[in-house]
């Protein structure tokens, strides 16, 4: 069926609210509002303002209240509009959700969901386009999702609802709009294992979320220009399923990562090193990385867009990779 | 003044169960503070010594399926909730027989099968926990209550103004009971709050609230028994402030610097426990050979306790990643997945 990025992950919702009465969404403006990107538009007519439940401005007391809700046997799904606003939720999220059952040797699990929107390319300025999923990608205690195709969107979030720990949901606002085939039986997915979306094997390109797009067109370029690449969406940040990257950079040699958040102390940087502490000997050219440059996101679209990883950037990286003989 | 004010003991044997209570905990942080100093536990210590009449007699008013979330200075609520004090004991001495296996401490006790929620030394980070865990109850149709404590600090926080709105909004059954002993570690309240009327503040999102009390047990138990009554039949969230005193320093680090030696004697002149003696002595009611039995079971409990947790083993290295993430669920073993969440799921 034709679909887009935004429905699968509303039919996701509307699935998990179906097939488990213990599963609720709250947030801000995801009831009448319809959900502030409407990925929850429609379900509170369907659901009720108990299960589709609007909250105040309250980022800390609600994902705080959703951890309880969890701790006392309900599947909440927490919305935060974007993973700017996530840092008013930090102490929940990190001295609550992370540590509680560590901390409370092995009693409490939290199996709380907790999705938001991330990332650049909108015009949104410095307080609403951040990438810091990778940040909390650092977090023990936590699972890091980054679904990047409709699959995913469809697939992530019922697979998350049967984890019995804290699940993080990060959605690249890019995707919302991205259109097309989903299978009529789309259902769950794995949310273990990195995928190869691209199968090349003159260098591994690896990336996840919003700048998959831009990877896959890069990718389908160099082609033209006779570099064929293996293009990994890592879909997981923590866990890190290292070894899909490992096993294609045996094949290929040669890498380049591709992230939308910064450089320094990034997801990448974390990549990188396991890169060299695993395949170093398997490795022709140094890693290399395709990063956002160290600057809060701009509002100016040609300064936003310079900011940002893109596809030349990915494919000057890749001719670099290549053209680099060990 | 010696005695309790107001209140005719009529319930002797109750009378004397607090009694024995708050001198559980007080015997058990003397302790603590003994085992401290031989370094025996480490990390940070807290103790309730002089706060024993808030959760003796809020613990009075709950069932054994309602929820406690309390703070750093929990040693009281866990063992006054349950949790027995070898378990809280072998905790501190990082052995696997604690009740969180070592990885807790003293600041971060837990127990699920007393439906104790820590142990959160996040000032005001158990508020929200509690307004979720009263939400789930809610939305399940349960008639259970979440009690959760806070100090006068947390008023401060952020999450406790949300906190409060949400559990007013929602109207749900969670009753929010502040120990004020005056000093959030050195910071008096009038240093801290442009309004130092605490109960005005809950009343300000339209919780009902009163202050109580907290060195009288009795006028404790009363207060709290008539919010739980009207949390659980559907009267919303209720607030208690419990103006109480801690007698000892904030930390073990704690100089005190900050509070003048005549205050403290002023307020253990109001010792909660002592109070509640001479209320009894008075009646007739506390025989010596009453009290002598009283302090000789305390301290057989104790220093069971102490034996227990001496000869616990620490937690093994070989266990130290284990419960970040929960066990598979093939992995079988005496761990969950689970706690509450895992029962009430299985439930659900």
């Amino acid at each position: 069926m034709k679909t887009t990025y935004r429905e699968a992950m509303r039919a996701a919702l509307r699935d998990a609210m179906q097939r488990d009465e213990r599963v609720f969404l709250m947030g801000e403006d995801v009831g009448s509002y319809g959900g502030s990107f409407a990925v929850s538009l429609g379900l509170l007519e369907e659901f009720g303002p108990e299960r589709i439940r609007d909250t105040p401005l309250s980022e800390s007391g609600f994902v705080g209240a959703g951890i309880g809700a969890a701790l006392g046997g309900m599947r909440p799904v927490v919305e935060i509009m974007t993973v700017n606003f996530s840092l008013l939720a930090l102490d929940q999220i990190i001295n609550n959700a992370a540590t509680l059952l560590h901390m409370s040797g092995g009693q409490f699990n939290v199996p709380i969901v907790i999705r938001m929107t991330t990332g650049a390319g909108r015009q949104l300025g410095a307080q609403h386009s951040h990438s810091l999923e990778g940040w909390y990608a650092h977090i023990p205690g936590l699972r890091i999702l980054a679904p990047a195709t409709l699959a995913d969107a469809r697939g992530m979030l019922w697979t998350a609802l049967q984890d019995p720990d804290p699940v993080l949901i990060f959605e690249h606002g890019s995707l919302y709009n991205v259109a097309g085939e989903l299978d009529d039986d789309a259902g769950a997915v794995d949310i273990d294992k990195a995928a190869v979306v691209r199968h090349g094997g003159g260098l591994t390109l690896i990336t996840y979320g919003g700048t998959l797009p831009l990877v896959l067109e890069a990718a389908a370029l160099l082609a033209a220009e006779g570099i064929e690449a293996d293009v990994i969406d890592l879909r997981t940040l923590r866990p890190l399923d290292g070894q899909t990257i490992m096993h294609s950079i045996a094949r290929t040699h040669r890498a380049v990562v591709v992230d939308e958040g910064w450089r320094s102390g990034s997801i990448s940087a974390e990549i990188a090193a396991r890169i060299c502490e695993q395949a170093f000997f398997d490795l022709d050219a140094p890693v290399e990385r395709v990063c956002s440059l160290e600057v809060p996101v701009p509002y100016a679209k040609h300064l936003e867009q310079a900011a940002l990883p893109s596809v030349e950037r990915v494919m000057t990286a890749a001719r670099r990779a290549v053209g680099t003989h060990g | 003044m010696s005695t309790v004010r107001n209140q005719v003991i009529r319930d002797q044997d109750h009378a004397l169960h607090l009694l024995r209570q708050m001198v559980r905990v007080r015997r058990l942080e003397e302790k603590c503070i003994e085992l401290y100093s031989a370094a025996k536990i480490r990390g940070f210590l807290h103790v309730y010594i002089g706060e024993e009449a808030v959760a003796a007699g809020v613990m009075e008013a709950l069932e054994p399926d309602d929820a406690v979330v309390a703070t750093y200075r929990e040693h009281g609520h866990a063992l006054l909730r349950g949790v027995s004090a070898g378990a809280i004991l072998a905790e501190m001495y990082g052995h696997a027989e604690g009740c969180c296996r070592g990885r807790g401490g003293s600041m971060h006790l837990f127990d699920a099968d007393a439906r104790f929620y820590g142990g959160n030394a996040i000032v005001a980070g158990g508020l929200p926990l509690a307004v979720g865990l009263a939400l789930a109850d809610r939305m399940a149709g349960r008639r259970r209550v979440t009690v959760c404590f806070f100090g006068e600090g947390a008023v401060a926080e952020g999450e406790f103004h949300e906190s409060m709105n949400l559990a007013a909004l929602w109207q749900l059954p969670v009753l929010f009971c502040c120990e004020n002993n005056l000093y959030a570690m050195g910071t008096a309240l009038g240093r801290s709050e442009s309004q130092t009327d605490i109960a005005l503040k809950a009343a300000g999102y339209e919780i009902s609230a009163w202050a109580v009390d907290g060195m009288d047990v009795l006028a404790v138990e009363e207060a709290a028994r008539r919010a739980v009554d009207a949390v659980r039949s559907g009267g919303g969230p209720h607030f208690l402030e419990l103006r109480t005193y801690r007698f000892r320093a904030h930390s073990m680090f704690d100089p005190e610097l900050y509070r003048e030696k005549t205050e403290v004697t002023r307020w253990m002149e109001r010792d909660p426990i002592t109070l509640l003696q001479g209320t009894m002595q008075a009646a007739g009611q506390l025989p010596e050979d009453t009290w002598a039995g009283l302090t000789a079971d305390v301290d057989a409990e104790i220093s069971a306790a102490v034996g227990f947790a001496e000869n616990g083993t620490p937690a093994p290295v070989s266990e130290l990643l284990r419960f970040v993430y929960s066990d598979p669920p093939d992995a079988g073993g005496a761990a969950t997945p689970g706690g509450s969440a895992g029962k009430e799921g299985a439930a659900g």
